[in-house]
C-alpha cells in the first residue's frame, strides 16, 4: 500500500488596515526602520494597548466569507516567549475565544474536481519586528515597523491530502482575502506566510507523526518543501527509522530544509487572558451590517464574468480568482470593448512579462487604459497583431504614453492601401517565378497553403506592416488571373 | 514542586534562580499552587468562564495614523543602535 501525505496549515494573513492593532502607527511597508515603531510597539514601560476596530471588521469578513460562525466575545491571551523582535516578551493572541470559528473552504484541482477542506478557526494576532544577523559586528540588527501589524491566522483541519492540494488551498485563501480588500496580498512584502504540517501514514492507519515546516511565503516554495519533507519522511520510514516532531526550516535559495528545533525544546507558551484587554463584544446588528456590505467573491465573479463577458469556465476562473487582476480586466474591456481579447492579452503577453520581471499586476508598466488602446487599433485595422505586440513592448519600456502615441511616433500604421499593396504583389510575383509556377501546377486544394509564402514575402517587404487579410485578397487574385 | 521544575520556569521567565534559593521558591510557589487547589474546588458547574474581573467590554478606536515618529528619541536611550535599527546580541532562531 502507498504512503498518504497529512497536510495541515496555518496561514498568516497581514491586514492591510492602516494602523496597527493596538497603537495607532502606520503599518506602511518599506519605510525607513524604526520609524513606524512607538512607545506601545517598543513596550515601553506604562504603555497601554489600544485596540483598533478595524481589524476586527476585516477579520468578521473572512468569517463571513467561509461560512464560519463569527465570535460574538473574542479574547486576547499572551503567547510568552523571549525573543528581540519582541519587545513585549509576549504576542498578543487569541486562543479559546477566536474571532472566526470553524469554517469551511472549496478548492478546486487541477483535473476540475473540488473539494471541501475544513477551517478549524481563524484569530486575530499581532505581528514581530524583524531581525537581521548579517553585517551588525556580531551582534543582530532589530527593526520594529512591522511589531503590532494585525494578523489573521487561519488554521485549517489535516485535509489536504498532496503538496498539489496545498497550494490550490493557499491560493483559494489568497484569492479570497485579496477579493474581500482585507490583505494587499503582496506575497514578496511577507503579506501571507505559511507554516505547513506534514505527516504520512498508510491509509487505515492513523495519521503518523508530523513535522512543521515554518514561514514559507511563496507558493512555489511552499510546493517545494512540502514535497522534500513527503519523500524525506517516507525514506525514513520505508528505511525503518522513526519521525520525530520537530520544527522545520526550508530554504527557499538554496533548496535544502533543515531541523530548527526538537520536540524537548519546544516552547511552552504559557498563554493566560490578557490583563490589558477587556474581552471584545460584537452583537448580531454589527455582524449583519458587515454582511450586508461584502464585496463580491471570487465564485460569484467568476460567474458575473461568464454571464456578462462571456468567457469561457477556465478563462473566468483565472481572471476573477485576483481581485487586482479582475479589476484590471473590468477595466480593460471598458477601454477595448472587447472581453475576450482583452482575457487573451491579460493571460498571455501581460502575464508572460509581469511573470519575467516578478512584478504584480498592481504594478503593471502597461496599464489597462493603454492596452486597451492597443487592442482597439488592432480591432480597427490600424495596426495588425504582430505589430501590436511591438507597440506593448514599447509601451512596457516607456517609449511612450499611449498606444497611438508610438504607433505614430515609430510609424507602425498597417498598410492596407490598396495601390500599394497591390505593387508590392506585383513585385513579388515578378521575383518568384519558380513559386509561380509551383503554384500553378499545384492541386487547387494545396493552393491556399502556398499562399503563405508570397505572403510572407510581402510582409518582409513592409516590415510587417502589410494587412494580412488584404494581401490575401490581392495575392489570390493576381495568382489565380496567371492560372 | 522540586528543583528541576523551578529551573525550568526560571529558565522561561529568563530569571536567575540561586540553587540556595530554589528551596524557598519552591516553597512559595508551592503555597500559591495550593490556593489554586482550593479555588478549584469551587463549584462552577452554572457560572459562565469569566475573560477579566471588569464586567465591561473593550472599546475601539478607528483606524487612523497619528503616532509620530520619535526614533531618535528612542534610540537616544537604547544601549546601541546603528542604522536606524536596535542592535542587541545576537540570537538565531526563527520564533
Amino acid at each position: 500500500m502507498t504512503w498518504e501525505t497529512v497536510i495541515g496549515l496555518e496561514v498568516h494573513v497581514q491586514l492591510a488596515t492602516k494602523s496597527k492593532l493596538f497603537s495607532a502607527t502606520s503599518t506602511a511597508f518599506g519605510s525607513e526602520p524604526n520609524t513606524q515603531a512607538s512607545a506601545i510597539d517598543l513596550a515601553m514601560p506604562g504603555t497601554l494597548p489600544v485596540a483598533n476596530e478595524e481589524p476586527f471588521r476585516y477579520a468578521i469578513m473572512f468569517g463571513l466569507a467561509i461560512g464560519a460562525e463569527i465570535g460574538k466575545e473574542s479574547v486576547f491571551e499572551r503567547k510568552n516567549y523571549f525573543y528581540p523582535d519582541l519587545p513585549k516578551g509576549y504576542q498578543t493572541t487569541q486562543l479559546a475565544k477566536p474571532i472566526v470559528g470553524a469554517g469551511e473552504v472549496e478548492i478546486t484541482l487541477e483535473d476540475g474536481s473540488t473539494k471541501s477542506i475544513r477551517i478549524h478557526h481563524a484569530h486575530l494576532e499581532e505581528d514581530a519586528g524583524k531581525s537581521m544577523h548579517e553585517d551588525f559586528h556580531g551582534m543582530s540588527g532589530i527593526d520594529l515597523n512591522r511589531a503590532g501589524t494585525p494578523l489573521i491566522e487561519i488554521v485549517s483541519e489535516p485535509d489536504l491530502r498532496s503538496a498539489e492540494e496545498a497550494v490550490a488551498f493557499a491560493k483559494k485563501l489568497h484569492s479570497l482575502v485579496t477579493s474581500l480588500g482585507i490583505c494587499d496580498g503582496e506575497m514578496s512584502q511577507g503579506s501571507m506566510r505559511f507554516d505547513v504540517n506534514i505527516s504520512v501514514h498508510k491509509p487505515g492507519t492513523p495519521f503518523g507523526t508530523r513535522t512543521e515546516t515554518k514561514n514559507l511565503n511563496s507558493f512555489k516554495f511552499m510546493e517545494e518543501a512540502i514535497e522534500m519533507e513527503v519523500d524525506r519522511q517516507i525514506e525514513e520510514l520505508e528505511s525503518g527509522g522513526v519521525i520525530d516532531q520537530e520544527t522545520r526550516l526550508y530554504d527557499g535559495d538554496k533548496r535544502t530544509a533543515k531541523t530548527m528545533r526538537k520536540k524537548a525544546d519546544e516552547n511552552d507558551y504559557r498563554y493566560f487572558p490578557c490583563p490589558d484587554l477587556l474581552p471584545v463584544v460584537f452583537d448580531d446588528a454589527y455582524v449583519d451590517a458587515i454582511k450586508a456590505a461584502m464585496p463580491e467573491l471570487p465564485e460569484a465573479r467568476a460567474a458575473r464574468f461568464k454571464e456578462e463577458y462571456q468567457l469561457s469556465d477556465y478563462d473566468a476562473d483565472i481572471l476573477s480568482a485576483d481581485a487586482a487582476t479582475s479589476a484590471y480586466f473590468e477595466q480593460l474591456v471598458k477601454t477595448s470593448n472587447d472581453a475576450k481579447q482583452s482575457a487573451n492579452w491579460i493571460m498571455g503577453e501581460l502575464s508572460a512579462k509581469l511573470n519575467a520581471e516578478e512584478k504584480s499586476i498592481k504594478d503593471s508598466p502597461v496599464t489597462a487604459e493603454q492596452l486597451g488602446g492597443v487592442i482597439s487599433r488592432t480591432q480597427d485595422g490600424t495596426i495588425s497583431s504582430k505589430i501590436a505586440k511591438q507597440v506593448f513592448e514599447a509601451l512596457w519600456d516607456g517609449k511612450g504614453t499611449s498606444a497611438d502615441e508610438i504607433i505614430e511616433s515609430q510609424g507602425l500604421k498597417q498598410v492596407s492601401d490598396t495601390g500599394a499593396l497591390e505593387k508590392m504583389a506585383d513585385e513579388v510575383i515578378a521575383n518568384s517565378a519558380k513559386q509561380v509556377e509551383n503554384y500553378r501546377n499545384a492541386d487547387p486544394d494545396k493552393r491556399p497553403k502556398m499562399l503563405g509564402y508570397f505572403v510572407g514575402q510581402i510582409m518582409k517587404a513592409s516590415k510587417g506592416q502589410a494587412n494580412p487579410q488584404a494581401i490575401n485578397k490581392i495575392l489570390i487574385e493576381k495568382l489565380n488571373a496567371l492560372l | 514542586m522540586d528543583s528541576s521544575e523551578i529551573q525550568k520556569l526560571a529558565n522561561l521567565a529568563m530569571i536567575e534562580i540561586d540553587d540556595s534559593q530554589v528551596s524557598e521558591v519552591a516553597a512559595r510557589i508551592s503555597d500559591v499552587l495550593a490556593l489554586v487547589d482550593q479555588l478549584q474546588a469551587a463549584d462552577t458547574d452554572n457560572v459562565t468562564p469569566m475573560a477579566h474581573p471588569l464586567d465591561t467590554v473593550q472599546r475601539l478606536r478607528s483606524d487612523e495614523v497619528n503616532e509620530p515618529n520619535r526614533r531618535e528619541a528612542f534610540q537616544a536611550i537604547a544601549p546601541e543602535s546603528e542604522n536606524g535599527l536596535y542592535l542587541v546580541p545576537k540570537v538565531i532562531d526563527a520564533g
